[in-house]
């Protein structure tokens, strides 16, 4: 490639947007503050524009499309504003189930965050020291955040079936089992410990496993990367006094983990709430499993309800926004402190 | 002996067993994968608890049914493979195309708004996949654009731009100011400073977010399923194994199959640049 395209481009970009000489007029140079602001403003345009045209304008008519009558069919001749009409509302909150899967959208992402932060604070820890074979094992510990969600939920399928999954077999063989029990499709699964009989979620469960299990490597990498920035000073300085690991982790590394901790807890609570395709692909959304972004999917497929959808949607991305109001009142803090 | 004492052999061993119970929940299922696909349903139906694949049960059957097009009577995946890889370049290029000059900008230069502009990009990281769904789905059913190819990609970069955007300016920050100064002093403009120094500089930052992008392009599911599941010929790999799924008559060794295909060409793209992925992700998570 030669240079002189480059060189005409450059050429005209000076001519339109150098203040670098004094205009005609006779005004003083720009200062170096006004030149910044406006090279920032021509930088941050493109950007600006591709984001407010494949994302803040499709969400704003989300907000439109929730408050008017539209199904597919009809949305070819529809204007940007129909009639308004809360009946999308009515139906969203009138349907079957509507709370329940709401609560069924809170158990999951609370569950889901909590162990996947869990799970890879514990791997952090583990893995902090360095030891033969710990890079590739810190590298294989990402594969289930890389790998394809379509791959990783298929072999939970297989594993976890009852007909030829390796799980149930494994079940048999070690704690002998007597029934294979159905991990996906099990609603309540009764369980009898010291004479109570109860009922667990099982289903439930067992999706909230899978996003633990896919998500611990975000946090791990997270945590680790942060542990690793704790100064050594600090810890030996306990040592020397004689505390114990317990005492170490709880009095230097916890409160020093503590704001990457709750950035990991808005981040994984946010897009864990939001999350339609590993619930979908390993029950469908049955079994006591119906997260509130798959019904969003099934109004929008099964009945080409657009405006039902649109409102589904809305409620989830409001309910979300109060959660995270509450979130930040209280624990606002630790999150600014991270992020800033 | 002492609490401390105790409590040092107590987590010494502790760490073994976690070290052990993390390496099983992490390459098992990958292995079990691999493994599914090499034998024949008949010997998974016949012993399902088996962690091996005995010489004389080994096949490669399941990848030739799954690769083979359609007219030949497999599953076409290489069909698959192809519009995957086409669908996740192009939002790479796309994406980053719109993403650095925004972050270059929101790193370095102090504009009026800057601050609300880039609080502005980190919050539509956060907005839900959901509500942009609908929108799009109805955008593109209008435009004709729905069962697209360049229409998912575009799809595609909506849901990337924004981490594009904050892994890009995580970067750039640590990069000297005063390198700049000593291009403009040499004569050379933004664009020309952007674009002869910053860039270059910034290398594998950019090919660290054009991996992740990729990632993301090359593993969704939901923006695939809504836009291409009535056109056979222009399925993603994703898309089409889960279509395959639903086909009672398509053993699940050749399902497993198909996940690997899908899953290989991510994991050989990720160890190729693990460390410059991970670290391009968590930079600024370490500072406090």
């Amino acid at each position: 490639m030669t240079t002189a395209p480059a060189d005409t481009g450059q050429r005209r970009h000076t001519g339109d947007g150098s203040p670098d000489r004094p205009t005609e007029d006779g005004r003083r140079p720009m200062t170096a503050s006004r030149r910044a602001n406006r090279a920032g403003l021509a930088f941050v345009s493109p950007t600006f524009v591709v984001v407010l045209v494949v994302v803040i304008l499709p969400i704003l008519w989300t907000v439109l499309l929730a408050f008017q009558h539209a199904r597919l069919v009809d949305i070819q001749g529809m204007g940007l504003f129909g009639h308004w009409t809360l009946d999308n509302f009515d139906q969203v909150f009138g349907s079957a189930g509507f709370w329940s899967s709401l609560g069924t959208t809170l158990l999951y992402t609370v569950g889901a965050t909590f162990g996947s932060i869990a799970l890879g604070l514990i791997a952090a820890l583990a893995l902090r020291k360095p030891f033969r074979g710990r890079g590739l094992l810190r590298a294989a510990m990402l594969l289930p955040y890389v790998a394809p969600v379509v791959a990783v939920s298929f072999v939970w399928e297989v594993a976890l079936s009852p007909q030829y999954g390796i799980v149930n077999e494994w079940g048999r063989r070690l704690f002998g089992w007597d029934d294979p029990i159905a991990f996906l499709s099990t609603r309540a699964y009764e369980v009898h410990l010291l004479g109570l009989h109860f009922d667990i979620p099982l289903a439930l469960l067992t999706v909230i496993a899978f996003e633990t299990w896919r998500y611990f490597p975000f946090a791990f990498l997270f945590i680790l990367a942060r542990l690793q920035a704790v100064p050594d000073g600090l810890e030996e300085a306990a040592l020397v006094d004689g505390a114990t690991p317990t005492q170490r982790f709880r009095h230097i590394l916890l409160p020093q983990l503590m704001p990457v901790i709750a950035l990991l807890c808005v981040l994984r609570f946010i897009l864990t709430f939001n999350k339609f395709d590993d619930v979908y692909l390993l029950t469908g959304g049955g079994a006591g499993t119906d997260v509130a972004a798959v019904r969003v999917y099934d109004f929008l497929t099964a009945r080409y309800d657009v405006g039902a959808a649109a409102a589904q949607a809305l409620v989830l991305a409001v309910a979300l926004m109060i959660l995270m109001g509450l979130y930040f009142k209280f624990f606002g803090n630790k999150v600014q402190e991270e992020s800033s | 002996m002492s609490r401390a004492q105790f409590e040092e052999r107590f987590f010494g061993v502790l760490r073994w067993i976690v070290i052990a119970f993390l390496a099983v929940i992490t390459v098992l299922p990958f292995y079990y994968m691999l493994l599914l696909s090499l034998k024949p349903i008949d010997a998974l139906l016949l012993d399902p608890g088996s962690l091996w694949v005995s010489t004389k049960d080994f096949t490669l059957s399941t990848y030739r049914d799954v690769l083979r097009s359609t007219d030949d009577g497999g599953q076409g995946f290489l069909k698959f493979l192809l519009n995957s890889a086409l669908v996740s370049l192009g939002t790479v290029a796309l994406t980053l195309l719109a993403a650095v000059p925004g972050a270059y900008a929101i790193s370095r230069l102090k504009f009026f708004g800057h601050r609300q502009v880039s609080a502005l990009f980190l919050a539509v990281y956060l907005f839900p996949a959901t509500l942009l769904a609908v929108p799009l789905f109805v955008v593109f059913a209008k435009l004709h654009l729905s069962s697209s190819l360049v229409g998912l990609a575009i799809v595609y970069v909506a849901q990337t731009v924004p981490v594009a955007i904050y892994m890009l300016k995580n970067y750039l920050v640590t990069i000297p100011y005063s390198i700049e100064e000593a291009a403009a002093l040499d004569g050379l403009s933004r664009l020309q400073t952007l674009r002869k120094v910053i860039l270059p500089l910034a290398l594998p930052s950019l090919m660290a977010t054009g991996l992740y992008v990729f990632m993301i392009a090359w593993n969704e599911f939901l923006f695939a399923l809504l836009f291409l599941a009535a056109d056979p010929g222009k399925w993603t790999v994703p898309l089409g194994l889960a279509q395959l799924s639903n086909g009672v008559e398509v053993p699940k060794t050749v399902l497993m199959a198909g996940s690997v295909v899908l899953t290989i060409p991510v994991i050989l793209l990720f160890f190729a640049a693990e460390r410059m992925l991970t670290e391009g992700l968590t930079s600024g998570a370490d500072k406090s």
